[in-house]
């Protein structure tokens, strides 16, 4: 995982296991000096997120099965007015943002716990997608979309049986 | 989803193509992409395609003769077209010539989503229509409802019937017997399982919040509100709204309830513009409504429009027989998610099992055995390893009361005597569980 922006350790640390966990593996965290200025749209007020996703195996040496870039900046695609996050299907690389995860962005109270569980799902999601996955129909499954924050909410933060099921699978 | 639906993008943009299609591959559907309107129309003269998003402007011929070109090819293909600049003419046009919408670029990718869930609704339905004989009766979504009581099976019939109709439907059950389980269980069989499931637990806010939650607010509503918020009511459009808890709604959510129920439009807080929403409602309660309508606590009207449907769930204590089913398929849920070997349980502790009363239903159950399962030795649940078989080893003929005290001090216990996640544990609620320490007389242990 690769911290992109500033973040709290503690905070980091908090979302590396609860990926580890839910992956069952160990979560490397990386902070990553990115000069986000390049990736900035004056004219959308929102960074890249195509060039971001691109960009960020080049911001570590080492090297690792799975990457998540981690941002704090608005971030947007061409198509779409904003993402919460993105990653290739099937490939390695992922990034996500806090952004508009945050309470604060729609008038309620600020909520440090609420940021943390749709982060720790928002990354496990993508990730779903480095795996392969796509959609889940199962309203619990972290892997069903969720375009609106709250939607976020309405899901746990794990892979459904079938889900976990393919994963295996793809693995083999 | 039973047939997938095909999507085709057809826009002379890189990213936009790339984009989308990423998008609704990730999304389950089938789909391809072509650059302008020769490519699309050669591609179509192979296959046919649920949806188009045909891009206005391209280069060569633009996206309104290429619609008029897929509508005489095959009018059942649902088009919409996409556009960098909205103007109102060529919208006009569009929608003349048969597009089922007509969006600008960039989409709100909420809009987006729902957008094509609706078409792929409608599409579905004609689908549905077709094979209206060829119907089939396996229930979707039921995994967690178990059990092979006459109770159970009833309530998978009721369901079942109860899914096909719009009308509004009421559950009631005791704490824990797994209400929205059962609302999830509708959603998931009707016709309105493509768009979203919302809950919304009508006890855990207090009446301004819930007001916010259920209608959403405008931007500017009050300070800090720097961005629109959608209500829950707008986000279950084309979709299901649980109402769980709905005996404590306030006199004057009430009102706004009703107005919404009978209306199905409304306010954001703030907000003057009047929002539709096509949903269907679904509400729980473990109180007897009815002699609240008696004595007054609840509105008689609202009652009415809700209670067209009741499903009553029986407490776990009224189903014994169910328990083993119930202990082997929660065995086989938390081994698996623990990714751990299927373990067994003793027969001692299932015996003890069918014999306890639940008043926590199945999700104390549920507990016990996931609890269970952690403390225990990794190739079986012991009787130890539950509740009851600690208190059998000391006491074999203790009281149900002397039962549930000791489970509420270790539930307690365990969360640091955080009342309200004790209660969440617990699956009753904080009042209950305050009654409950002042009865016992509980003291947190220093
Ligand atoms: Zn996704
Ligand atoms: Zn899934």
């Amino acid at each position: 995982m690769l911290s992109c922006s500033q973040f709290d350790r503690e905070f980091l640390r908090q979302v590396a296991t609860a990926v580890g966990n839910e992956y069952r593996t160990g979560v490397m965290t990386e902070e990553c000096h990115l000069d986000l200025n390049p990736f900035y749209n004056p004219t959308r007020r929102q960074y890249d997120g195509d060039r971001l996703l691109r960009h960020i195996p080049l911001c570590t040496a080492s090297h690792y099965t799975k990457l998540v870039g981690l941002f704090r900046v608005d971030i947007y695609i061409p198509i779409l007015t904003y993402i919460f996050g993105q990653a290739i299907l099937g490939k390695s690389d992922a990034i996500a943002s806090v952004f508009r995860l945050r309470n604060e962005l729609y008038g309620m109270k600020q909520d440090e716990k609420l940021l943390l569980s749709r982060t720790v799902k928002e990354v496990i999601h993508e990730l779903g997608h480095t795996f392969g996955l796509i959609h889940c129909q199962n309203h619990a499954c972290v892997m069903r979309s969720s375009t609106y924050v709250e939607e976020i909410d309405l899901k746990s933060s794990s892979l459904c049986t079938g889900c976990r099921e393919q994963i295996a699978h793809g693995k083999k | 989803m039973a047939e997938k639906i095909s999507i085709l993008i057809v826009d002379d943009e890189d990213s936009v193509r790339d984009s989308l299609l990423n998008w609704f591959i990730e999304d389950g559907y089938e789909v391809e992409a072509a650059e302008n309107a020769k490519k699309a129309l050669q591609l179509l003269e192979h296959r046919v395609f649920n949806i188009i998003l045909v891009d206005i402007k391209m280069p060569g011929m633009d996206g309104l003769e290429l619609q008029r070109r897929i509508k005489a090819l095959n009018s059942e293909s649902i088009v919409i077209i996409m556009t960098a600049f909205a103007s109102v003419e060529t919208a006009v046009q569009a929608l003349k010539d048969g597009a089922y919408d007509y969006v600008t670029k960039p989409f709100d990718p909420d809009d987006l989503s729902h957008l094509i869930r609706n078409a792929g609704a409608q599409i579905s339905l004609s689908k549905e229509n077709e094979a209206l004989k060829k119907r089939v009766t396996t229930l979707e979504d039921i995994d967690d409802i178990i059990g092979q009581s006459e109770a159970i099976r009833r309530l998978l019939e009721q369901i079942e019937s109860v899914a096909q109709s719009n009308s509004s439907v009421i559950i009631t059950g005791e704490s824990g017997t797994g209400k929205e389980l059962v609302a999830r269980a509708i959603h998931a069989n009707s016709p309105r399982r493509y768009f979203p499931l919302v809950s919304v637990h009508c006890g855990a806010l207090t009446e301004s919040l819930l007001e916010s939650e259920l209608f959403g607010h405008e931007k500017g509503a009050f300070t800090g509100a720097t961005f629109n918020r959608k209500g829950r009511f707008e986000m279950a459009d084309g979709g299901t709204i649980f109402l769980d808890e709905i005996a404590t709604v306030s006199p004057k959510m009430q009102i706004e309830l009703l107005r919404v129920l009978e209306t199905k439009s409304f306010h954001r807080v703030g907000g003057n513009k009047e929002i539709t929403s096509d949903f269907r409602v679904i509400c729980a309660t473990n109180r007897d409504l009815k002699t609240m309508v008696h004595n007054g606590t609840f509105r008689e009207d609202l009652y009415y429009r809700l209670n067209v449907v009741n499903i009553t769930i029986p407490p776990l204590r009224e189903r014994p027989d169910d328990i083993p089913l119930l202990v082997n398929h929660f065995i086989r849920k938390y081994c698996t998610s623990m990714s751990r070997d299927l373990i067994a349980i003793e027969p001692t502790a299932m015996k003890q099992l069918e014999k306890f009363e639940f008043p926590g239903n199945v999700r104390e159950l549920e507990n016990m055995i996931e609890r269970a399962i952690v403390i225990g030795n990794g190739r079986e649940i012991r009787l130890k390893d539950l509740p009851m078989g600690r208190e059998a080893v000391d006491s074999p003929v203790e009281s149900l009361e002397e039962i549930e005290k000791k489970h509420i001090e270790q539930i307690l216990s365990k969360y640091e005597w955080n009342v309200s996640r004790s209660a969440r544990a617990l699956n009753v609620d904080r009042v209950t569980l305050y009654n409950k320490i002042r009865k016992y007389g509980l003291k947190q242990k220093k």
